[in-house]
């Protein structure tokens, strides 16, 4: 399995959000590789493309660590392996 | 890299059109079980179960967070019991002990269902096989997660008329035995004509003598999937229509391929098959009727609706065997009447009825399926609508099933509420003709002859 992992981050408009998330990402020894941000009607939508190989703490902690941090700042964060994404969209 | 749009795209088909991984089954093969002696056989039984599936559910709840997609299920599936019984079982009782052993160990481990308390009479019934089938209705009635099928036929065997007329009693009596809870025992017993070895899919998973082992198959579902892609297609050409499907059933078998891979190498079993079904859920927005009406049928039941389902099915093929390698168990479109909103709304406005329904199982991927009929229906007739169901299995080459619920102390026009998946199911009438001499002659119907095709 790839380490590449896809972390999307939903929810109302507000300051700060990227700075938390990286924030924890980089404490956490995740390399970012790629970011696409935008903010519809207020609503701020972001994915990023991250690399989880020199990571110590199992996916499922990460997982809900990052769930926990969403949480304390009213959005939604989720972490979902490339993997999924790949199978579906490239042959 | 995966860009933007195809990380919203999947996890929109996740999100709000219900895309899962309907079920991971782990099938394991009971043959080592085998004992002359019932308590030894059960106890071995027991722990093989619990052995080999004690990971089962912390796998499948892993891959899901990892991937972030809904398995909704965990299940097993089991060599037919009437095999692993025939030396141990002297009584339909001795047959009811193994089955509250197998619900004991479904619970142990923490699966939803169970399937394989099994028999495969497509040709002959041993004694084992009759005792087997004689328990099913105490059996089912004193466990909660055991599943039963039974093979009556097959297309290189013809039908088993002895076992079609004894199974015409066995779903009256187990109809019966759970009358207390509208029948219920009846939605976990279902008679297949071809049944394949490796279904993922309850309540006709059973493990095949022919499988390994253990084995990992897995079942993805997505009709809701399907039919948002397809409000795209209005007004467009069959091709167009085709081809949406084809994509559409693609991505959703990849998922399943890569949910399939992962829990293979996980639990450490090899990977059997991806079943891409189209299977409804009483949840709004994950039914077939809705592709159905999306293709352009008012209802299902209206003229046309065979035609659809036939290239639905056809195309949903066509997709899955592109992505995986292994497409196997029943893969195509259920049409189950009481786990589909779409289809119980086509029964109470009149569009659908059991002969129309019968005709769409010409070319659905199974059968007749969670119909729930009048309690007063006669065992007869039951099995004279096996028959026919076996018989379009038969000749067609194909798997075809009858999971009927006559529903005791219930007449046409009432409901019937079974609950979480198994949803609501209106009463349907039943064509009232007899067919006991038919089905009262006894013997089998000989294998069709297999050229002359037309």
């Amino acid at each position: 399995m790839k380490s590449r992992t896809i972390i999307t981050v939903l929810g109302k408009d507000q300051k700060g959000i990227i700075a938390k998330v990286c924030t924890y990402l980089s404490d956490n020894g995740i390399n970012i590789l790629d970011i696409n941000q935008t903010i519809v009607n207020g609503f701020f939508n972001m994915m990023m493309i991250v690399d989880m190989k020199d990571v110590e703490k199992d996916f499922s902690v990460i997982n809900s660590e990052l769930d926990e941090l969403g949480k304390s700042i009213g959005v939604k964060v989720e972490a979902q392996r490339e993997d999924i994404f790949d199978m579906m969209h490239r042959i | 890299m995966i860009n933007f749009k195809e990380v919203q795209e999947t996890n929109d088909m996740i999100q709000k059109e219900n895309l899962d991984v309907r079920t991971i089954t782990l099938g394991i093969s009971l043959l080592d079980c085998i004992s002359d002696d019932i308590n030894r056989l059960n106890e071995k039984i027991y722990d093989k179960i619990t052995k080999k599936a004690e990971k089962l559910v912390a796998t499948g709840n892993e891959i899901g967070k990892e991937f972030g997609i809904p398995i909704v299920n965990k299940r097993i599936s089991i060599t037919p019991a009437a095999l692993i019984g025939a030396s141990a079982a002297k009584s339909p009782e001795d047959f009811v002990a193994i089955a509250k052993t197998l619900d004991r160990a479904a619970k142990q481990v923490g699966v939803n269902f169970l399937g394989g308390f099994s028999a495969l009479v497509s040709k002959g019934m041993t004694t084992s096989d009759k005792l087997l089938m004689q328990s099913i209705p105490q059996a089912l009635a004193e466990t909660d997660f055991v599943c039963s099928s039974i093979n009556l036929g097959s297309t290189k065997t013809g039908i088993n008329m002895d076992a079609v007329r004894l199974m015409g009693d066995i779903v009256h009596q187990t109809a019966e035995a759970t009358k207390d809870r509208d029948s219920i025992g009846c939605a976990k017993l279902v008679v297949f004509c071809n049944a394949p070895d490796d279904n993922p899919f309850m309540a006709g998973a059973f493990h095949g003598v022919t499988e390994s082992d253990a084995i990992i198959n897995v079942g993805v579902s997505g009709p809701g999937v399907v039919h948002e892609a397809l409000k795209k297609t209005r007004g467009k050409s069959f091709e167009y229509l085709c081809e949406t499907i084809k994509k559409t059933a693609f991505k959703i078998t990849r998922v399943g391929q890569l949910v399939a891979r992962e829990a293979s190498r996980r639990l450490d079993v090899p990977f059997g098959i991806v079943d891409l079904s189209l299977a409804p859920t009483p949840a709004i927005g994950d039914s077939v009727a809705d592709v159905l009406h999306e293709i352009g049928v008012e209802h299902p039941g209206a003229p046309g609706t065979t035609a659809a389902l036939a290239l639905l099915n056809d195309q949903v093929k066509k997709g899955g065997i592109m992505a995986s390698s292994y497409v196997g168990g029943l893969s195509g479109a259920f049409i189950p009447v009481s786990e589909d909103q779409g289809m119980i709304d086509a029964v109470e406005a009149g569009a659908l009825t059991i002969e129309k329904l019968e005709a769409m199982t010409c070319v659905c991927s199974v059968g007749l399926d969670m119909i729930a009929i009048p309690g007063d229906t006669k065992p007869t007739t039951i099995a004279g609508i096996i028959a026919d169901e076996m018989a379009i299995g038969m000749i067609n080459a194909k798997t075809t099933a009858v999971r009927l619920i006559p529903v005791i102390g219930k007449s046409v026009g009432e409901d019937v509420e079974f609950g979480g998946l198994l949803g609501r199911a209106p009463v349907m009438p039943v064509n009232s003709f007899a067919c006991d001499e038919f089905v009262n002659r006894g013997g089998r119907i000989p294998a069709p002859v297999h050229s002359f095709k037309n």
